[in-house]
């Protein structure tokens, strides 16, 4: 049995806070349909994630640090992607390690956070109203795919739309800050994924994390491909009016 | 390409231009790919096994003194000698000594990526002893005077049309003046030339997968017998072997060989295994008269008392590689450094130096795939991020990047502020995209759009549209 009516904070992540609002707002409104009090803590900025893959590990455990408190009165948290989810669910305890009361609230906040197909799916046993036919295909990102585990869930909430891309474990060259570190190498990761996906035929490609999706998308643009780009929730949430990422508006 | 970590990025963009380069980078991705899987399905308990690979080589690090002394012995009864050497200074002296002592003027060598990291070749070179790679691989880098860009495939960077050129440009002075285009004619022409060398070599140096402590044997694996012949010709067999290549048990070695070749090229087992124990024994049909050990530590011990102690469970089989989408963009080479990928990446800053090194372990995209593939368990990404974090409090990592981040970081721990000025910041990059939904170039975000459009945000932040609603919507 789902749970009744939970308070879901929602960790909405700084690019799609920045970026793309839309895919928050779609975040929201499928954890409303699927029978969630949501909240949005005004107390988040960042995971922390550029600061540890950067290095940093102060940084990143002062915005631990400061995250965990912003989290802390939910029932459930949900984040509309992978890579923050799996950084707070798999990273905090360590890099928090050497504070045993942060760590120990690091361990509760981990069992608490969902990548938000997951949540939807696993916990919430949601399935949304169909929102359309279109054919799509999805990109599954590392992060969540391989710390997290979430690969059937976006296929099982967008049943008989997905278009399989192939070496669908394979990384799409963004990284982080990698992408403008390395960007000759992250490009070239990118071309191959972007062949992989324009050979499926599909018009749109989905994924559940936006710093990919923004890659991918940036550079399908200037390759002039036609693909266009969305985040998950979007698509489940049935919103086809907003224009894809990187894409004109009308 | 340069011959040094720091000059990752200009290499790879070197490499990323090659055509032939790339051609065989993509074939490798196949092929390996598509092995390794296949191997792996075929064995059910291949999880189960790697768990105990890992273990296997665990306990022996706790215990690598004691196997390592057991093993000095067991050779020493069979006839051989071990020679305990530092650093690659005192290895290559040993191995220089030991060729001097029976007169060497040719040494064959059987693949050993150790004789690479201690620069063997050219050293013997400028003491007139001419070194012979016998694996076919190594054979054809040495014509190109190149390092190995794969550990376990050291020319997969060269097609075969390259190949073809390479062995018309020298071996018509050996009495092979046509030119050949097949693969199987190549090799054959390559073995003739080989054979040869076998019979001529005084010296036939290996390197070795494992060394068996209680045997005192060394262990290697080839697809082409070419290790055998090197080391049962020449008078004396040297194997130059890296300490943590120890395991205890004949049998701990048959677990790994099950992990290895599966792992690697996605074989059950390779063509040849060959256990070797001490010189040639009175009534043996063959063997060396002479049969030496020379154990190189190289900075390990080191890495054993240390937080990156997990890279040395590393067999070299090099399925983080084959699996590395970095790798298989950019190639061997352009690491700059004897090993290469994800577990170059790790192993360079630790037996080198940081400081020249830091580009490798920044040079991934974390997608863990290396991680999932290796089969002894290393946490790759993890042990990377803790050299970006040695790195960085070492103040080692680009001024420019530092202060992004600090100004970042610092702004993102003002919750409010933050919100307030990213709203801001938001807004006017919408308004200045005009529409288009993206920007071909921005100020201080060359790094992005030099090769991709940049999306623009949509206009206000999520966070200031929420507050607002939630003000309206009491």
């Amino acid at each position: 049995m789902p749970p009744s009516n939970p308070h879901v904070a929602l960790f909405v992540t700084c690019l799609v806070d920045l970026f793309r609002p839309s895919a928050g707002f779609a975040a929201v409104k499928l954890l409303q349909d699927a029978g969630c009090r949501v909240s949005v803590p005004q107390g988040q900025t960042c995971c922390g994630q550029p600061a540890y893959n950067s290095g940093d590990k102060s940084s990143a455990a002062l915005l631990a640090a400061q995250t965990i408190r912003s989290l802390r009165e939910y029932d459930f948290v949900v984040a509309p992607s992978g890579s923050c989810a799996a950084m707070i669910k798999c990273h905090y305890p360590d890099l928090l390690a050497g504070d045993p009361e942060l760590s120990a609230q690091a361990r509760v906040l981990a069992a608490r956070i969902w990548e938000l197909t997951q949540f939807l799916h696993d916990v919430m046993q949601f399935k949304p109203a169909a929102a359309g036919d279109e054919k799509i295909t999805h990109l599954d990102s590392c992060s969540g795919l391989r710390e997290l585990g979430v690969q059937a869930q976006p296929r099982a909430l967008l049943p008989g739309r997905i278009i399989e891309n192939g070496d669908g474990d394979v990384c799409c060259g963004f990284g982080g800050t990698f992408c403008v570190k390395y960007a000759g190498v992250s490009t070239a990761i990118a071309d191959k994924k972007l062949d992989r996906l324009a050979a499926t035929g599909a018009h749109t490609a989905t994924g559940g994390d936006l710093g990919c999706l923004m890659h991918l998308a940036g550079r399908a643009a200037r390759r002039g491909m036609p693909l266009q780009f969305r985040h998950v929730a979007e698509v489940l949430a049935g919103d086809n009016k907003t224009p894809g990422i990187a894409a004109e508006e009308k | 390409m340069q011959r040094r970590p720091s000059a990752f990025n200009a290499n790879a963009a070197e490499a990323l231009l090659d055509a032939n380069l790339q051609a065989a980078l993509g074939a490798a991705e196949a092929g390996f790919g598509v092995k390794r899987r296949k191997a792996i399905m075929g064995l059910p308990e291949f999880d189960a096994l790697c768990d105990r690979a890992a273990a296997i080589k665990d306990h022996v690090l706790d215990h690598l003194d004691t196997y390592l002394e057991r093993f000095e012995a067991q050779v020493f009864a069979s006839g051989g000698m071990v020679h305990w050497c530092e650093d690659a200074e005192e290895a290559r002296q040993t191995i220089l000594a030991l060729c001097r002592s029976v007169n060497a003027r040719m040494v064959t060598k059987g693949k050993s990526m150790v004789t690479e990291e201690i620069g063997l070749n050219p050293f013997l070179e400028a003491n007139n002893i001419r070194p012979v790679e016998t694996d076919l691989g190594e054979y054809i880098i040495q014509l190109a005077d190149e390092p190995p860009s794969h550990i376990i495939g050291p020319a997969l960077h060269k097609t075969k049309d390259q190949v073809s050129d390479l062995f018309h440009t020298h071996h018509p002075a050996l009495g092979f003046p046509d030119r050949l285009t097949e693969g199987e004619a190549l090799v054959g022409e390559a073995r003739s030339i080989l054979r040869q060398q076998y019979l001529q070599a005084d010296v036939g140096v290996t390197g070795a997968n494992f060394l068996i402590a209680e045997t005192g044997s060394t262990v290697i694996v080839t697809n082409e017998g070419n290790g055998d012949m090197t080391q049962i010709f020449p008078r004396m067999h040297i194997v130059l072997a890296s300490i943590e290549k120890i395991v205890p048990t004949l049998e701990d070695a048959a677990t790994l060989l099950r992990v290895l070749a599966r792992s690697a090229t996605g074989q059950e087992m390779s063509v040849y295994t060959t256990f070797s124990t001490g010189p040639k024994r009175r009534g043996d049909a063959d063997g060396p008269e002479q049969f030496h050990v020379v154990l190189l530590d190289n900075g390990r011990s080191e890495i054993l008392g240390g937080k990156q102690r997990d890279i040395l469970r590393c067999i070299r089989c090099g399925a983080c590689m084959n699996n590395c989408p970095v790798y298989l963009s950019a190639g061997g080479h352009a690491y700059g450094a004897t090993y290469m990928g994800p577990m170059g990446s790790v192993l360079t800053p630790n037996l080198t130096s940081l400081k020249k090194s830091q580009a490798l372990p920044f040079a991934s995209s974390f997608c863990g795939r290396c991680e999932a593939v290796c089969p002894m368990r290393i946490p790759l990404p993890g042990l990377m991020r803790e050299l970006r974090s040695d790195a960085h409090e070492q103040r080692l990592t680009p001024p420019r990047e530092r202060l992004w981040l600090a100004a970042w970081a610092w702004l993102a721990r003002r919750p409010a502020l933050y919100h307030a000025l990213s709203g801001f910041g938001m807004r006017a990059l919408h308004l200045l995209a005009r529409g288009a939904g993206r920007f071909a170039w921005l100020p201080l975000a060359g790094g992005w759009t030099r090769t991709r459009d940049f999306p623009a945000p949509q206009g206000e932040s999520f966070m200031a549209q929420w507050a607002r609603r939630a003000k309206t919507e009491p």
